[in-house]
């Protein structure tokens, strides 16, 4: 699948079906999750949204995501992983905001989405099997000063890390929000 | 068969409620998908981007697309057509058809039929042809074909006229590509793609090329087939306690659009039109017929009901039941052949969303309808105000319109985590920061929860409902950078701060 230009050179082959990404803390992983999502909705790609309750729907909207094919389910209860692995059947991006995943059920979820051919993301917290971890390594806004101004865009300085650290980590610098609301590079 | 057709032009603009005689433009994902006649004279076209459209046409003003909305504005017409001839077909919000002979022989000609239709609907236009599809392209010209000249009157219209739905409407488009398709091998009027022989355009372009070719030859879409289906086909539910509410009836509906499309499956049959009967509990009774240019899925099925429920419950006092809906029938009143429908290569509406809408439904299942979310953007000042979450299936438009001005808003970026929390927000001294009535802040803001204040904007003040005692808030909301990179939206009420959102 797809992902914005921007982010091409981080995920050169796009969102590869059947993996999974994790994006640990830090400022900026709502908007880089956003970002991530656009590129695949933009394809006509089914996403959802799990764990999250405070997710801005119209930052999302303003990314580029089409609404009408983002479900959310914000509060899935302890029976989370039943629900990740329900919706890993029949859509194709799943995002999940779940604190501190047990491993084991990690590892399971993330065999589900290899095998039904659809992307897991693990948001906020170290997702135990992730093919490719991407972190903020730095942001700056820009357009608020000292009493005066309001936040207009942000640079942002992404790397992403393979596999255990077995590939030479990548890194780039785009607008995340910029001025439109979506990526840019 | 003759046909008659009634055309409200531009129907999404006329059901938004904005005075169509200005500008005005329906938009959807971004772009134009209706526009009033003002608007197209100053170059506003549909599939237009819509900041293309606003530069094209000062003053526009731009409506969200509701389908919901244009078929309940659509129902007073359909019954206004109703009155004159009862076996009226509605294809889809703004067109209505019906067979022509008895009521042009009732009123003593087509002439007195046409005038008696246009004075019940003053803003339609009327098209008489031999075949539906020609008549709804008769009816764009408001011109009557006379019989037996359906043919030469197709023969100089562009082979765009195929797609007469729309990329939005009924059949996806398929009709529209192929109409791009013949385009580029230089058939360029449905005259040319008619003049070629029937055996060879079924080869090349499959069933919907033979489709196009009938079409274009003025015959029907189908072979007529006198097939009347077996009475055993028809589903009907009882709703016990009585359903008041439109979208309880839809998820009804629903289960009840999937039982009659078993039925169907189970004879290798497809329905093309069908007919919707309500009754109230008071006794009183409500049916229309829907016609569909390709055929009825459950979910297409499911949601005329809704529409058609949504015109009767929210109708005019006197016409509306009086009592909640007790029993709903759908009757299959013209059945064909299933062909089987060919998946779209490259994705398309095909199995994905079909999965996609299958997985939704067992986790609604799971967890209840209200668990599994869809996001509308409203209208709507502070982020939190800005988006309405709706239980998934359950559609519907943004109850406040947000293209519209609401002075105080906090200007773009959206923040994406919108949650609350309080705050405190400390000058140098250690002092809560205060914002005077003038939306003043008497010493800067030196820490937010201990962590130091990078920059932050003037306070925009907000005073909502000052005409109400009882319900009036008066805020202030400021954005704050802390030197760890978090960028807050912070707002005051009374002296306390509070976190609103975050741009995370």
């Amino acid at each position: 699948m797809p992902v914005v230009p921007a982010l091409a050179p981080l995920l050169p082959q796009g969102l590869q079906r059947g993996s999974t990404l994790a994006l640990p803390g830090g400022a900026g992983r709502t908007s880089l999750l956003l970002a991530l999502l656009a590129g695949a909705s933009g394809s006509g790609a089914w996403c959802a949204v799990v764990g999250m309750p405070a997710l801005g729907a119209e930052a999302a909207a303003a990314a580029g995501i089409d609404l009408g094919r983002l479900a959310l389910v914000p509060d899935p209860g302890e029976r989370w992983p039943t629900v990740v692995a329900a919706l890993l059947d029949g859509i194709d991006v799943v995002a999940v905001g779940i604190r501190r995943p047990r491993p084991a059920d990690a590892r399971r979820l993330s065999a589900r989405a290899r095998h039904q051919g659809a992307v897991l993301l693990g948001v906020g917290s170290a997702w135990p099997e992730s093919d490719v971890a991407l972190r903020v390594a730095g942001a700056e806004w820009e357009g608020l000063g000292r009493g005066h101004g309001h936040l207009r865009r942000r640079r942002l300085d992404v790397e992403a890390t393979g596999r255990r650290g077995a590939d030479r980590p990548r890194r780039t610098s785009l607008w995340l929000p910029s001025d439109s609301g979506a990526a840019e590079g | 068969m003759r046909t008659v057709v009634v055309w409200c032009p531009d129907w999404p603009v006329q059901a938004s409620g904005v005075d169509p005689a200005g500008p005005v433009a329906v938009v959807h994902a971004n772009r134009v998908v209706a526009c009033s006649a003002a608007a197209r004279a100053e170059g506003v076209r549909i599939g237009q981007r819509r900041r293309q459209a606003e530069a094209a046409c000062a003053g526009l003003a731009s409506v969200a697309r509701d389908p919901d909305r244009d078929a309940r504005a659509f129902e007073p017409v359909v019954a206004a057509v109703a009155a004159i001839c009862p076996l009226v077909e509605v294809v889809r919000p703004g067109l209505v058809a019906f067979a022509a002979r008895g009521p042009s022989r009732f009123f003593g000609g087509e002439a007195t039929l046409i005038h008696h239709l246009l004075s019940a609907v003053p803003s339609g236009r009327v098209g008489i042809a031999d075949s539906s599809f020609a008549a709804t392209l008769a009816a764009r010209q408001g011109r009557v074909v006379p019989p037996g000249e359906t043919p030469e009157f197709l023969v100089p219209l562009p082979v765009t006229a195929l797609d007469v739905s729309g990329p939005e409407g009924p059949g996806q488009g398929e009709m529209g590509e192929l109409a791009g398709l013949f385009g580029r091998l230089g058939i360029r009027t449905l005259g040319q793609l008619a003049a070629l022989p029937a055996p060879q355009v079924l080869a090349r372009f499959g069933g919907a090329g033979a489709a196009a070719h009938r079409l274009a030859r003025g015959l029907e879409l189908r072979p007529l087939d006198a097939r009347r289906p077996p009475d055993d086909l028809t589903v009907s539910v009882e709703l016990d306690p009585p359903v008041e509410r439109v979208d309880t009836a839809a998820f009804v509906a629903k289960a009840l659009a999937d039982r009659l499309h078993e039925g169907l499956a189970e004879h290798g049959l497809q329905c093309t039109l069908v007919r919707i009967e309500a009754e109230s509990e008071h006794g009183e009774s409500f049916s229309r017929c829907w016609r569909h240019d390709g055929t009825f899925a459950a979910a297409t099925l499911a949601e005329r009901v809704r529409w058609q429920l949504d015109g009767w419950i929210s109708g005019p006092v006197g016409q509306r039941p009086t009592a909640g809906v007790t029993l709903l029938r759908l009757v299959p009143e013209e059945v064909v052949a299933d062909q089987g429908s060919q998946q779209g290569f490259w994705g398309g509406v095909a199995e994905s969303d079909r999965r996609a809408a299958r997985v939704l439904a067992r986790l609604q299942g799971l967890l209840g309808p209200d668990a599994v979310l869809t996001a509308v953007v409203e209208g709507g000042r502070a982020p939190g105000e800005r988006v309405r979450a709706v239980a998934w299936g359950d559609g519907g438009g943004p109850l406040s319109p947000p293209e519209l001005p609401w002075p105080g808003r906090v200007p773009p970026p959206a923040p994406t985590l919108v949650s609350g929390g309080p705050a405190s927000l400390l000058d140098a001294a250690g002092e809560p920061v205060v914002v005077s009535g003038r939306a003043e802040v008497a010493a800067a803001p030196a820490t937010l929860d201990g962590a130091a204040v990078v920059s932050w904007s003037a306070p925009w003040p907000c005073h909502e409902r000052w005409w109400d005692p009882e319900g009036q808030r008066r805020r202030a909301r400021m954005q704050v950078v802390t030197a760890d990179g978090r960028a807050v939206l912070l707002a005051v009420e009374q002296g306390r701060w509070s976190v609103e959102a975050v741009y995370d």
